[in-house]
């Protein structure tokens, strides 16, 4: 069923599993208990940062189906994305496995996109089983959208930093888990905002739309929620949604954390907080889904951002356009 | 003896004032726009090369020493000046002068940054 | 980007936005700007004593003492320590021509990884190519303005 722009599942898909793998750096915020493999060694034994992502993302992947008992062969099918040209981290950790895979690109929100269409593809009843997983590294994302690592320039105080991290989730039917009740399909949102180092800003009226329409759709209202997630919106961003959802009669302040905010342990010396398509995919597959498991948290809104440009776009002047989808998870 | 080093000691301060000056606008620059540092590097050298041309450059040279030509618009003084001595020489060396003087400069960072390629590996950071 | 109205809308929210962006530290960024700026001058003019004892003069000396500063800023890079500098200094390590020996040497180590001639060689210059070309360019220009008048 479908209303607005929220599709509702007939048999919620439930969350049978999840693994998340992060960073040294990410390790001494609070990603460090919970994530199932915390690393010492960024460059994870690999000669380069690509190769170190995709074998994180391998890792989280049949990590996660290795905690939900299926196997290989009880997957049905793969929905990842990253960061890089062309998704080559998961493509390439496609590679290691022999179900088949749904490349997917939504820049940082791809885990949520990745939960909302595997949930359609598990409700629908196409397949059984679906792991959705996304991952991102530091060094690779610095190297593609910035500056080469050892260029000594100064970041501006809104620059975030991209999370090392990966996290994956499998879904399927079954009595256990948390479950997938409905998702809101985000719609591309640019307020002309050109500075690329301000990606808070850029991303934060996509996912204050995607966020007053799920309210309008499922007829909830903020306090209706445990927690209300939102992807990599930073410091700054996070201030600009409660400003933005405010202005449309829905008070979130209480009720609304950002991963990127979260994630690392001192947010002076990080700036704005993290970002990058790990940030969400980790802090919701090792925190956020830890927490439900146990109960602590009921009933979560999350919401990963993601700014949809490249370097081309960027370079040739063009403002940043950006995207959020929204699942709702309950115990 | 001792006027030899206050000599001395006052061509550092002078090197440091103008050096960091220098410096300091460049900082200016980038907290009020949002130059990054590739931009600001041209711009610095293309306004060393216009103040030398103009014959500006060549006084602050005389006065600051490598407080003027270790930034970067030093290395802009270096070409344009190259350009004016070879256009004494004639059409060729005219069109020629700019990149010979600054010749040691290129080559040396060519040179260095292949052998730091060859010996060093990047490596990830973490703050 | 279609629509008048949007872009009215566009023009309230970057307004909105610039009063929410965190301040930017200036004083502290330009005391540490000229400090570290003023401090890479003296060591250049400190190499420029010591090759003056050594007994060179002239260009020799000038090109001599910009060698050695671009050696320091390659090694600097190579041991993953300039962009430290960079990060607390800002403009005092990007302007000084150690700034230059960093943008030429840290594109070199990146991306060795794509290949020694591909990679490492033809992105050498990604960023400090700009400066080398437009150098060239207005340095010929100004030969031959000399050169005519």
């Amino acid at each position: 069923m479908k209303k607005g722009n929220t599709i509702f599942f007939k048999n919620p898909p439930r969350i049978l599993s999840h693994a998340a793998i992060c960073g040294s750096k990410e390790t001494e915020g609070i990603l460090g208990k919970y994530a199932d493999v915390t690393l010492e060694d960024d460059m994870y034994g690999e000669s380069t940062y690509e190769k170190a992502e995709c074998k994180m993302l391998s890792a989280a992947i049949s990590l996660a189906i290795k905690k939900s008992r299926l196997g290989e062969s009880g997957i049905d099918v793969l929905l990842s994305g990253d960061l890089l040209n062309q998704i080559i981290s998961a493509s390439f950790a496609a590679r290691d496995f022999t179900f088949p895979f749904l490349g997917l690109y939504s820049a940082c929100s791809t885990m949520s996109e990745s939960i909302l269409l595997g949930s359609a593809l598990v409700d629908g009843g196409y397949v059984k089983t679906a792991v959705c997983a996304t991952g991102s590294h530091f060094a690779s994302a610095e190297r593609q959208y910035r500056y080469p690592l050892e260029l000594g320039c100064t970041r501006p105080p809104q620059a975030q930093w991209t999370v090392t991290g990966a996290g994956g989730l499998v879904l399927g039917s079954g009595q256990k888990g948390v479950k997938v009740v409905n998702g809101t399909m985000g719609t591309v949102c640019d307020y002309g905002v050109t500075d690329v180092n301000n990606m808070g800003a850029a991303m934060a009226p996509a996912a204050a739309k995607t966020i007053v329409s799920h309210f309008v759709d499922t007829g909830t209202a903020p306090e209706d929620y445990d927690l209300i997630l939102t992807g990599d919106l930073g410091a700054l961003g996070s201030r600009i949604l409660k400003d933005l959802t405010w202005e449309k009669g829905y008070d979130v302040s209480s009720r609304h954390v950002d991963c990127g905010e979260i994630v690392y342990k001192v947010i002076e010396s990080e700036f704005q907080g993290g970002s990058g398509a790990g940030c969400s995919a980790t802090v919701l597959n090792a925190y956020v889904l830890t927490k439900m498991d146990a109960g602590l948290y009921k009933r979560v809104l999350f919401a990963a951002t993601g700014a949809l440009l490249s370097t081309v776009s960027s370079g040739q002047g063009e403002s940043i356009p950006c995207i959020s989808h929204a699942v709702q998870l309950e115990v | 003896m001792q006027a030899e080093l206050l000599a001395i000691f006052l061509q550092y301060l002078k090197a440091f004032a103008v050096g960091g000056g220098i410096c300091l606008i460049a900082q200016i620059i980038i907290n009020f726009t949002d130059l990054t540092a590739g931009k600001i590097l041209v711009y610095f050298m293309l306004a060393g090369v216009v103040l030398t041309a103009l014959g500006l450059y060549q006084p602050l040279v005389e006065f600051a020493g490598a407080g003027a030509t270790v930034p970067i618009s030093g290395f802009g003084y270096l070409l344009a000046n190259g350009a004016m001595k070879g256009a004494e020489r004639g059409f060729f060396y005219a069109v020629t002068g700019s990149l010979t003087a600054a010749s040691a400069g290129v080559t040396a960072a060519v040179v260095f940054a292949f052998i730091m390629a060859l010996i060093f590996k990047s490596r990830t950071k973490r703050n | 980007m279609t629509g008048k109205t949007r872009e009215n809308y566009n023009e309230n929210y970057l307004n909105y936005v610039k009063t929410q962006d965190p301040p930017t530290k200036h004083l502290k960024n330009c005391a540490s700007a000229f400090g570290v700026g003023g401090l890479i001058c003296c060591i250049g003019q400190f190499i420029r004593y010591m090759l003056q004892y050594a007994g060179l003069t002239g260009d020799e000396l000038a090109g001599s003492t910009s060698v050695i500063l671009i050696f320091l800023g390659c090694l600097l890079t190579g041991f993953g320590v300039y962009d430290r500098i960079g990060r607390y200094a800002g403009a005092g390590s990007i302007v000084p021509i150690t700034g230059f020996a960093n943008s030429v040497t840290s594109p070199a180590i990146e991306f060795k990884t794509e290949g020694w001639i591909y990679g490492m060689a033809a992105k050498m210059f990604t960023v400090a190519g700009a400066i080398i070309v437009f150098g060239v360019f207005s340095g010929v220009i100004v030969g031959l303005i000399y050169f005519f008048i």
